[in-house]
């Protein structure tokens, strides 16, 4: 059995037994990924050598008798967009291929206090633009269950690095479903806490009001700990929320007896795959099995979620990547003449595709003459769907539905047609437009071997009930214990 | 809503500080206008009295207590500049 495939909990009784160091971890860790990186190609970079000298600091401060952190020892993968002090954060773009940031992220600062030991940094779309990390300048990353396949995006990297075993867990960012979705195309957990949950400052900015960080992990219970450790009201970032944080996991009761499921409607129909609805169907059936009670509700205005995330996000980005002209950081196009030149040539040389193309369709959105049209419309709408959530909280619990309503697709197959890959969304969109935390979690295999991801949306801040009921379905479940062969 | 025209996208691509080839030019003018086309589907709604949600969070002019402390320093400001002089960025020339 890998190391991995230990409980947290285990792990850290033989760390404080002396039978494995925290060094032998770190070594698992690597050695993995000598296995198995040629294949997944999840990583953009390692941080082998400050990864080992930090084991040996904890192996140390355990020999002196020191209490582990709650994250003590536990090899970690960072997405690339998370910025790290003296370690290359660049998006997976071109223009911050030399950008080593010189403070870290608080979601860094926050795993270090908790003694996890970041590894490397991980592959993902270009400024966490995409559903399928085709959109790195750097490489694919591979769906470790089947090289053909996407891993999803864009915390690609982060979700195929936990599935394949490389790292105990990953940090990803999730905007409109990017830690979601390709958790569930992976067979692996993935949790976007409420939005200003965990401190945004130091990731780097997207789309300012959806972004958020969360964990990426192979078990709920994993889930609850790396939330637990990251969590907190952050006086640096302005949209952090200063709410008491609660106790994850001793949310993990397994009891969900008497608990109200709303299935929406808009998410079991049309356009969802048929074998993605019936996993969801059998998942709701478990649940029902434990004394939840399971009923049909409806978010009318889900089929308005898509464009609405696709007019916001791209404004929100276009204002954001201005900063990237080549003059403080980032790699500056050489040939320019002029000022102006140069601003106009580094962004063409260094931004790809996908990313040129929201920015100028946010520039569209925002400009004179079409902000009322476009931008302020589809502000309206979120309202809309934001009060579609409220009004189905009131009677439930938690909403659930398919993460995603396919499973992952060959590499490849949609990348030329932004508008069906934007489709893929249509489960995750309205949870970022709305705020509230959902988690996805594996329920079961297509016939094409491909795995498939439930979510379960909560309140706002109710993280503890959406792990409860993740923990429960997944003690009474095996799909989470299923392994890809590399 | 009318369609984005090739004069436009060139348009907003200059407002974006972005170039175009004539390849991409002729792309990009496909690929927004489907998009906006899907966007449009927001006109369906009737939003005259709803109000926009700009962010979910009910907080606003989140502020510090004004307190002096240490901040970034001159050297790790510059320290990932393209180019710099005497502890400035530096860009090539803006006035002949």
């Amino acid at each position: 059995m890998s190391l991995f495939e230990k409980r947290l909990q285990d792990i850290h009784t033989e760390l404080e037994k002396g039978e494995l160091t925290v060094s032998d971890l770190v070594n698992a860790s690597f050695e993995r990924i000598a296995q198995t990186e040629e294949k997944v190609k999840a990583f953009i970079s390692l941080d082998e050598e400050n990864a080992r000298a930090r084991a040996k600091q904890l192996d140390e401060q355990q020999s002196r008798g020191e209490e582990q952190g709650l994250l003590f020892g536990l090899p970690a993968g960072i997405k690339d967009n998370i910025i790290t002090k003296n370690v290359i954060t660049t998006c997976a773009s071109k223009l911050l291929a030399n950008y080593k940031p010189v403070h870290n992220a608080t979601a860094m600062d926050r795993l270090h206090a908790s003694e996890a030991v970041m590894i490397g940094k991980l592959n993902m779309d270009e400024f966490a633009m995409g559903g399928s990390t085709e959109n790195s300048s750097f490489h694919n990353t591979y769906n470790p269950w089947n090289l053909d396949y996407v891993p999803g995006g864009s915390s690609g990297g982060s979700a195929a690095s936990v599935a394949a075993g490389q790292v105990y867990f990953s940090l990803g960012s999730d905007t409109g479903g990017s830690i979601r979705q390709p958790a569930a195309y992976c067979g692996v957990v993935g949790l976007k806490p409420t939005y200003g949950l965990v401190s945004r400052y130091g990731l780097v900015a997207f789309a300012s009001s959806l972004d958020q960080i969360g964990p990426i992990t192979k078990n709920v219970e994993d889930s609850a700990y790396v939330l637990q450790a990251i969590a907190a009201h952050d006086p640096v970032d302005s949209t952090s929320a200063d709410v008491e944080i609660p106790d994850y996991i001793s949310a993990l009761t397994g009891d969900i007896k008497g608990l109200r499921v709303g299935v929406p409607k808009e998410m079991m129909g049309e356009g969802i795959d048929p074998e993605v609805r019936e996993k969801i169907s059998a998942a709701l059936k478990v649940l029902e099995s434990l004394g939840a009670t399971v009923e049909e509700v409806t978010l009318p205005h889900t089929e308005y979620a898509v464009p609405t995330y696709y007019i916001l996000a791209p404004s929100e980005a276009s204002s954001n990547l201005a900063r990237y002209d080549g003059v403080r950081y980032g790699v500056r196009a050489d040939s320019a003449e002029n000022l102006l030149d140069m601003y106009h040539e580094t962004r063409s040389q260094g931004l790809g595709p996908e990313v040129k193309r929201r920015i100028m369709l946010g520039t569209y959105a925002l400009s004179s003459g079409y902000y009322d049209a476009y931008y302020r419309k589809a502000q309206q709408v979120r309202t809309l769907i934001k009060r579609d959530f409220d009004q189905v909280f009131a009677n439930y619990d938690v909403i659930i539905g398919p993460t995603a309503p396919t499973t992952a697709f060959k590499i490849g197959e949609k990348v030329n047609d932004p508008l069906t890959m934007y489709l893929e969304d249509i489960c995750t969109v309205p949870v970022n437009l709305a705020g509230i935390p959902a988690i996805s979690v594996p329920c079961g295999f297509a016939s094409n071997g491909m795995p498939v991801g439930m979510q379960i949306a909560g309140k706002s801040f109710d993280e503890a009930t959406v792990l409860r009921v993740a923990h429960a379905f997944e003690q009474n479940t095996e799909h989470h214990k299923a392994r890809p062969e590399l | 809503m009318s369609a984005i025209t090739r004069n436009e996208v060139e348009y907003v691509a200059k407002l974006a500080r972005l170039n175009l080839t004539e390849e991409e030019a002729v792309k990009y003018t496909e690929q927004l206008n489907s998009i906006l086309e899907f966007a449009g589907k927001l006109n369906e709604l009737d939003t005259a009295d709803v109000p926009p949600t700009s962010h979910v969070l009910d907080v606003y002019n989140v502020m510090r207590d004004d307190i002096v402390r240490p901040s970034l320093s001159h050297e790790d400001a510059l320290r990932n500049a393209p180019d710099e002089e005497d502890g400035q960025f530096k860009v090539p020339a803006v006035i002949e």
